[in-house]
């Protein structure tokens, strides 16, 4: 049950994107089309598990028995971005097909604001391993909710005559902000 | 590069959040109010202008392969300062940022114009650029802060002004987002952009 309302909050009620505001540059970035925002959630939910997982470990193992929890930002930001590497190696030389699809993401989740900011609630949630586990994979899938049907909007928004002033950037953000007024309907449903 | 034109670019031309649109997160995510919003550019602007003083001035040491993992210790370090500084003087404020101030390491602002500029300038005009961006990084998150505390709770900095409770939607998630996509477009036209 408390898992349920893990991933109901991470995915609807406290979308990462339309409601805390976590990872807002791809977000805007990389949804001209529904095809490359797929391959961005597919990135996010990879690095993001694992990354939770691994900044878990770091944080209960080695900065609270050394009693150096200050350097939690320091050494989260560079096991991310050693993550991130290590990662893109890996899939370089066992999976060809799946780096060829998120080969030109990965680079980006360094700077993804979403995952280290994930990582970071699991700490400050006290979350366990798996309920951290849990709500990584279900804010990856928030984060891909909206991404996707974000995408699905602009593409329809490219048609449109907007007006000369609002073109590109400013439209999109009103539309953004319209999906996260749809999505507060989602409040108190835990 | 002539300091004046890199002060100009930093606040108007290339205005990092209505022109570059870079590390909107933040933008969004504090500026419920204009002070929120003041604290978070000034935060910012600090780390912005030391890690670009300090990426200048060691960027003959840095060996190219490793120069973006450098980057982030520099700012990471920097951004733990600004932190623990802040919890200790400023605890209110420090609770209303919350989150967005360790993910200040991960603005993309910071890290962009570490790599673009600093990485590739004198130490003048990095510091400069630094000040410059950091200034307009501020004006906006202010100005939007302004906005959207005038509309959502009728008041400035904290001084109401009419009575009533404002239009709650601007306080919340959404009034962020519509807030800031007219403040780009009325931004753009000002400068001529549109």
């Amino acid at each position: 049950m408390e898992y349920i309302f893990i991933i109901i909050g991470a995915i609807f009620v406290n979308n990462i994107v339309l409601a805390q505001f976590l990872g807002i540059c791809p977000y805007i970035g990389v949804s001209g089309k529904v095809s490359t925002s797929v391959g961005m959630s597919g990135a996010v939910m990879f690095v993001m598990t694992l990354a939770t997982i691994v900044t878990y470990l770091i944080f209960n193992f080695i900065l609270i028995p050394l009693d150096i929890t200050y350097l939690q930002t320091i050494s989260y930001i560079l096991v991310i971005a050693s993550l991130v590497q290590m990662v893109e190696i890996i899939l370089k030389k066992v999976s060809p097909a799946l780096y060829q699809a998120l080969g030109i993401f990965l680079p980006l989740m360094t700077t993804n604001c979403a995952i280290l900011g994930v990582a970071i609630l699991t700490v400050q949630n006290e979350y366990n391993l798996l309920q951290g586990v849990v709500f990584a994979i279900a804010n990856a899938i928030g984060f891909g909710l909206a991404i996707i049907l974000f995408a699905g909007i602009r593409e329809q928004l490219d048609l449109v005559d907007v007006p000369k002033g609002m073109k590109g950037a400013p439209a999109a953000l009103v539309v953004a902000g319209i999906m996260a007024l749809a999505f507060m309907g989602f409040a108190g449903l835990v | 590069m002539n300091k004046v034109k890199i002060i100009i670019r930093g606040i108007i031309k290339e205005n990092p959040v209505f022109v570059l649109l870079l590390g909107l997160c933040p933008v969004l995510g504090v500026t419920t109010s204009a002070y929120n919003g003041f604290g978070m550019g000034l935060a910012t602007a600090f780390v912005l202008l030391m890690s670009n003083l300090v990426v200048s001035l060691i960027k003959n040491f840095i060996p190219n392969k490793v120069r973006i993992p450098s980057f982030i210790v520099i700012i990471a370090s920097f951004v733990t300062i600004v932190q623990l500084v802040m919890e200790a003087f400023l605890p209110d404020l420090f609770d209303a940022l919350g989150l967005f101030i360790p993910l200040i390491v991960v603005n993309c602002l910071v890290l962009g114009r570490s790599e673009a500029f600093a990485s590739k300038n004198d130490t003048f005009s990095a510091v400069t650029d630094g000040l410059a961006m950091g200034m307009g990084f501020t004006m906006a998150l202010t100005a939007l802060g302004a906005l959207r505390e005038i509309l959502g709770s009728y008041s400035i900095f904290g001084y109401s002004f009419v009575e009533g409770d404002g239009m709650l939607v601007f306080v919340l998630a959404p009034g962020a987002f519509i807030g800031l996509g007219y403040l780009t477009a009325i931004f753009l036209k000002i400068i001529g952009e549109r």
